[in-house]
């Protein structure tokens, strides 16, 4: 597997409310023992809302955050994007820190290389769905005509066509996010902030827009930072997770290594209820060959385990996960996926 | 494990909660005051000899001061008189189909086909009456005075709004703003511009510039997280950010800023008429009602009644968006047409200057010429019900006022109520009292019954003739187990600042006339609102009712008032009960209709009667959002109190009234931010008494 190139890293970032959090990061030289440091910003009165944060997120990955509510989700990615900023630590964008960006680069930033999705949308009240749509464009002053054409094509990628002259406050929540999401890909970013996108829709909608995001990216494959406390979205969109508490990250891997793997019991609680054979994918329990024969039977690397149940039944004893690009494909055996079925097994007895 | 059940054993029925303490202390001292009073009456009147020369000693800063700053004011004055004269000049040259055409349009754009009507008859009576051109020359004060205030208060909401820090300093000068009467600053205002119009046009502007810089604060700091987040991440500098983002979100708030500028412009313009003595319609209210001439103050009366209702509908149409959305009219007047209307307007006005250049186009006589009739009638009308009307002033007055002013022993006498009270009598008055003070001591707790056992002694000694010490201190206790230290110590400060200015006399006054009108608008007012929350029929009556009280400048309450009863407090009372009475009707109707639905059924459930439910469930509820109506009624009560001046009384407005009338500017602000600190007092109380119950 050819590592795609690093498009946003993240190295040791806090951020820190209170009184005067600047005092607890001039010390150069230390080292700082983050779990102390906020134990005693803590007890100082200080409220350390992002804790050490450290993560690289590759190009063209979905990375989603999740956390319950108060983690410090929404003031990490505001970190990213500095609508916040960072009390310390480094943000590398295409290798370049962020946080030494000044004023006029950082609007020339957010002009052009980063979009934002809001959970309540963030519509400007007084616009029409394309007055919207064309803000970011008409904010760098390009052309009338211009901005049009492009906020008419968003409008049409996201499904709205014929809503264009209408206001916010006409339209549902699931329409108002998909304006929402139009907007923030007008200026065509690569990189793409979603702090809880859906969570103000009811479930039906949001489950429809899960589909319609997941089509999107499929489309355009962009660098996707996905904020949610809703672990079944989580595991539904996320190619990688990072698992926050009280400002902490605590686990960071692909969903199968997160319910296989809990880093601690915080961890394990939280996945318990993700049906394993749902979250785990063909691809993540493949080995490699090893000169034997390759198996008849194949099986995307993107397909659940619960997709192989029937196959297995029907008495097929090992897949070929084809590997990407022209590597060689790998194996899957029946016993591997057994062996995951026996593990809910016990997972569900015990609860 | 024996702790609980010591304390048990050792606590009273009535347990002494360490609040109660002080209070015990109160009333000793009180008894101590009372019975040393004929011994030492500066226990009671606060001696002449020991007030300071205060007042002075600002008049002597202040001329001092406007000496030196003087010419550079009156430039200014003399800058703003031209555009002044040039705006009165325009509206009164302007001919009225062109003024009616103009306004037609707008209204139609504004809130439909209704409100043109409305404004065409409005302006048809406005020139039918006669009072054209002086509308016009209000009209033009207001337009004048409007965009000074719109732009300053923006500019200041901005500022409050990007440096917090300031923002104390600002919403306190707004408080006194809105606070101070103002013709206690129409004084320095007249030694620094002179007289004229222009004082007026400036008293106008600032006090026309608080709500503005509300509600400019207000829709900034209420601008959505997520919007203004969205504008940055579009990449927008700080100038498109507040420009493109944070201003338009707001737009509605302070466009609601804007209609309620222009309200306060309005009022003060009018009111600004008594320094005046320009053409204008509160100069024509103002002197045929020192006329005496009823039928002209009634005539234009309605005519500034009908100019505010005007303008208020035609701004608020612009500020809020209907919730049906916009009406046929509506969407049919476009900007374009809008326009274009407006432009034929101006083209029929000059029209109409170039082919009649002589005609004035008004009524030869208006109504106002011809009302000697109506005047005839109405003083008939007054004459023949006098037995009515008098009989209601001599009744509130004996049995209300002067009891409350006097007290109980001081109106017992031969030649007020016709007896003295016997020994016996005021034994068992105290009795009395007391008695009820022991069964809601028995039946709530000791705070009621506290505040019964002030009211009957207030009852028996009269506001006058309540010791100021115990006064002093009785607030001032009240002020720290309510709001804590530094409110009782600002009270304190109060007091004695108006205790040394020889105002303490004004001040009881002021008290009592208020503490009257604010409980007879809770009876009257409460009760209209609990009727109008169970009846849909009443409530549609009293909405527009409440609505044109409302629009009302101040001003306008007192003909009414003064038509019926003459010169005196009790039209002073009635006139502060007209302007201070919707705020407990529009509060207790919400508050009752608002009430958590689940917990009424619940009550229901539980087989309440409907008056059970009312008292025992909806009201205590509906408490905090009456308890805002009550802070709403004192002040719009206080705020009436300068302009009740006017009418006759002796209270803390007199004394502003009468400084204005000496240009005493010392006497003038000192007794004007006395009324604005009561305001302030009983707002930081009741605030902190609804916040307190929120808490607990
Ligand atoms: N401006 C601020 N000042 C002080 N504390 C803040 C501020 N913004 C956020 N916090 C605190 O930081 C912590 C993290 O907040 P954050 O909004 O990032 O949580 P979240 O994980 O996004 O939660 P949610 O799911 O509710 O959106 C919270 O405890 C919050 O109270
Ligand atoms: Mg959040």
């Amino acid at each position: 597997m050819t590592a795609a190139p690093i498009k946003l890293a993240c190295r040791n970032v806090w951020k820190v409310y209170g009184r005067r959090p600047a005092y607890y990061f001039d010390s150069r030289g230390y080292i700082i023992e983050p779990d102390a440091l906020a134990e005693r910003l803590r007890s100082e009165a200080h409220l350390p809302a992002v804790v050490d944060a450290t993560f690289e997120v590759a190009t063209g990955e979905i990375f989603v955050i999740m956390g319950l509510s108060g983690s410090g989700k929404s003031t990490l990615v505001r970190c990213l994007s500095r609508l916040v900023e960072p009390s310390a630590g480094e943000i590398l964008l295409d290798g370049q820190d962020l946080l030494k960006a000044t004023g006029k680069e950082l609007i020339e930033l957010r002009r052009h290389a980063m979009g934002m999705v809001f959970q309540n949308f963030g519509l400007l009240p007084h616009l029409t769905i394309l007055g919207n749509v064309a803000f970011p464009l008409k904010i760098q002053g390009r052309p009338e005509k211009e901005r049009e054409a492009r906020a008419r094509e968003m409008i049409a990628l996201v499904g709205l066509e014929g809503r264009e002259a209408s206001f916010p406050h006409q339209l549902s929540g699931g329409q108002q996010q998909r304006v929402g999401i139009a907007r923030s890909l007008a200026v065509g970013p690569e990189l793409w902030f979603l702090d809880e996108p859906f969570s103000a829709l009811d479930p039906l909608i949001r489950r429809q827009m899960q589909d319609e995001f997941l089509r999107l990216q499929r489309m355009l494959k962009k660098t996707i930072v996905f904020i949610t406390h809703d672990m079944a979205e989580a595991f539904r969109l996320a190619d990688r997770l990072a698992i926050m508490r009280a400002g902490k990250i605590v686990q960071i891997g692909r969903p199968a290594d997160i319910v296989l793997n809990p880093a601690d019991d915080y961890v394990a609680q939280f996945t318990e209820d993700m049906p394993l054979l749902r979250v785990i994918k063909a691809g993540d329990l493949a080995t490699s060959l090893n000169g034997s024969a390759v198996p008849e039977e194949s099986v995307a690397a993107g397909a659940s385990l619960e997709e192989l149940i029937p196959r297995l039944a029907s008495g097929v004893r090992a897949f070929s996960v084809p590997g990407e690009g022209a590597g060689p494909p790998a194996l899957l055996t029946a016993g591997a996926v057994l062996a995951v079925l026996e593990r809910e097994q016990t997972r569900r007895t015990r609860s | 494990m024996t702790a609980p059940a010591a304390s048990f054993r050792s606590s009273p029925r009535v347990a002494i909660e360490p609040a109660l303490l002080p209070w015990c202390a109160l009333i000793a001292l009180t008894a101590l005051c009372l019975v040393l009073k004929t011994d030492f009456p500066w226990l009671v009147t606060f001696p002449k000899e020991w007030t300071l020369p205060l007042a002075a000693g600002v008049n002597a800063v202040t001329d001092a001061v406007v000496t030196v700053v003087q010419p550079a004011f009156r430039a200014l004055s003399a800058a703003l008189e031209a555009p002044m004269r040039g705006a009165r000049l325009v509206l009164v040259w302007l001919p009225w189909p062109a003024v009616m055409l103009a306004v037609a349009a707008l209204a139609l754009k504004s809130s439909g086909i209704r409100l043109a009507v409305f404004a065409l008859l409005a302006l048809t009576y406005i020139l039918l009456a006669g009072y054209w051109p002086q509308s016009m020359s209000t009209l033009s004060l207001v337009l004048l005075a409007v965009p000074i205030s719109t732009v300053l208060g923006f500019a200041l909401g901005v500022l409050g709004h990007t440096r917090p820090g300031l923002r104390p300093v600002l919403l306190g000068a707004l408080d006194l703003m809105q606070t101070v009467p103002a013709f206690a600053y129409l004084i320095p205002l007249l030694l620094l511009f002179g007289f004229g119009p222009v004082v007026g046009l400036i008293a106008s502007a600032i006090y026309a510039t608080p709500p503005m810089v509300r509600n400019t604060l207000l829709g900034l700091d209420r601008v959505p997280s997520d919007i203004s987040e969205a504008g940055l991440m579009s990449g927008c500098t700080r100038r498109q950010q507040f420009w493109h983002v944070e201003v338009p979100t707001a737009l509605p708030q302070i466009l609601v800023g804007f209609n309620q500028t222009t309200m306060a412009a309005l009022s003060m313009v009018i009111v600004a008429a008594i320094i005046g003595g320009f053409e204008d319609i509160g100069w024509e209210v103002l002197s045929s009602m020192r006329k005496a001439e009823f039928g002209q103050s009634i005539l234009s009366g309605l005519v500034i009644a009908l100019l505010a209702i005007l303008i208020d509908r035609l701004t608020i149409g612009f500020a809020k968006a209907r919730p049906a959305g916009p009406t046929a009219a509506m969407t049919w007047m476009t900007d374009r047409r809008l326009a274009i209307v407006l432009a034929l307007a101006a083209a029929l006005a000059i029209a109409i200057r170039l082919l009649w250049p002589n005609e004035t186009l008004l009524p030869a006589t208006g109504l106002r010429m011809q009302v000697g009739g109506i005047n005839q009638w109405l003083l008939g009308l007054v004459r023949d019900c006098a037995w009515f009307f008098d009989g209601l002033r001599d009744g509130v007055l004996y049995c209300l006022l002067l009891p409350l002013r006097i007290g109980i022993s001081g109106a017992a006498v031969p030649a007020i109520w016709g007896f003295t009270l016997s020994p016996t009598a005021n034994a068992t008055y105290a009795v009395a009292v007391l008695l009820a003070c022991a069964l809601l001591l028995h039946r709530f707790n000791w705070r009621p019954a506290l505040a019964l056992l002030v009211a009957g002694t207030l009852l028996y000694t009269g506001f006058l003739g309540f010791p100021w010490p115990v006064f002093i201190l009785g607030i001032a206790l009240l002020a720290f187990q309510v709001a804590g230290l530094r409110l009782a110590l600002f009270a304190v400060a109060g007091f004695l600042l108006i205790l040394v200015n020889g105002l303490w006399g004004a001040l009881v006054q002021s008290l009592y006339l208020c503490t009257l009108a604010v409980l007879l608008c809770l009876v009257i007012g409460g009760a209209l609102g609990v009727w109008a929350a169970y009846s849909e029929r009443v409530s549609r009556i009293l909405k527009p009712v409440c609505d044109a009280l409302q629009t009302m400048p101040q001003f306008v309450f007192l003909i009414p008032a003064l038509m019926f009863f003459k010169v005196g407090e009790f039209t002073a009372l009635i006139a502060i009960m007209l302007y201070a009475i919707v705020p407990p009707i529009r509060y207790v109707e919400h508050g009752l209709r608002h009430v958590r639905a689940d917990v009424v059924e619940a009550v229901e459930q539980m087989g309440a009667t409907p008056v059970q439910t009312l008292f025992q469930a909806k009201l205590p509820l509906a408490l905090p959002v009456v308890m805002l109506g009550l802070n709403q009624t004192i002040m719009a009560a206080l705020s009436m109190l300068a302009i009740a001046a006017l009418v006759g009384t002796r209270d803390l407005g007199q004394a502003v009234y009468v400084a204005l009338g000496k240009a005493d500017a010392g006497m003038g602000l000192i007794a004007g931010l006395s009324i604005a600190f009561l305001a302030i007092l009983a707002d930081r109380l009741i605030q902190a008494a609804v916040a307190g119950r929120a808490t607990t």
